[in-house]
């Protein structure tokens, strides 16, 4: 990979406009049980303006944004060979549906350890009037070829 | 101090459940043909599934999702998912490791089939 693209920040994801539905959808695959995720009412008297969505859902911002780095042909990442190695989410709040969200991804580490390449990225999750939501870690390996 | 613990059985119909609420179709989570070929034991539950699911043993503690402020971990091995009628059992155990200024810090340990999958998962909780 080429280690010039560190510090490289990529546009902003198309808006993403969070579903009531997908966040019920999206909370009955983890079988969550806590009506906040499934009924406005009891979200709404709980403090927040709709469903609110599991913590990972964050992941389908993140991820979708880092696709655009995960491809760009002049970074020289093997995608086919790519695996989530760890990811971390710092949270401002909870994502709520009705959020409409962008998502800009930066580059912060990239090396090679034990013939991988390690690629760290950055995602910040902010609505489109620029309020931040979720920060979002993920390190993607790309495992040598010769293993 | 422990929070409760929670077990949560991963069958292939969870795997395809959450693949289509989250959008992550890769075929080594339903595919056992693809999943043996790139030399896995058998299709693997989606690392954001496991996840998902440990951190309710936080969030179903802590009765407020706004009170999580930070979540991550290492997705050190895969939960196989044997399409055996039985499917994977994941066990999640949480105990709270530190707590300052209004914060506490959950270590998360995450195992099935006797293997540890997540590593080095924490949660950063605000109990003010």
């Amino acid at each position: 990979m080429n280690p010039d693209f560190i510090g490289r920040s990529y546009p902003p994801s198309a808006p993403y406009l969070v579903g009531r539905e997908k966040v019920r959808e999206f909370a009955r695959a983890l079988g969550e049980i806590d009506e906040v995720y499934f009924d406005v009412d009891a979200a709404r008297a709980r403090g927040f303006s709709d469903v609110v969505a599991p913590p990972t859902y964050a992941i389908r911002l993140s991820m979708a944004a880092a696709e655009n780095v995960v491809m760009d042909p002049d970074l020289g990442l093997d995608y086919t060979r790519v695996v989530h190695g760890d990811q971390r989410f710092e949270y401002a709040r909870p994502i709520v549906a009705g959020d409409e969200l962008v998502a800009t991804v930066t580059i912060d580490g990239i090396r090679s350890a034990a013939g991988n390449d390690i690629l760290t990225t950055r995602a910040e999750i902010r609505t489109v009037s620029g309020e931040l939501v979720v920060t979002s870690h993920s390190t993607l390996v790309a495992r040598g070829s010769d293993v | 101090m422990k929070l409760p613990s929670k077990s949560f059985p991963i069958t292939r119909e969870t795997l395809i459940r959450y693949a289509g609420a989250s959008g992550d179709f890769n075929v080594i989570h339903w595919n056992e043909r693809v999943a043996t070929d790139v030399g896995l034991p058998n299709v693997i539950a989606h690392g954001m599934l496991t996840m998902g699911l440990a951190i309710r043993v936080v969030t179903d503690w802590l009765d407020d999702p706004s009170r999580l402020l930070d979540y991550g971990c290492r997705f050190t091995r895969p939960v196989v998912v044997p399409d055996d009628g039985e499917g994977a059992l994941l066990e999640v155990t949480g105990k709270v490791t530190s707590i300052d200024d209004g914060r506490a810090v959950i270590t998360l340990a995450a195992v099935s089939a006797g293997v540890t999958v997540l590593g080095k998962a924490t949660a950063t909780v605000r109990i003010d």
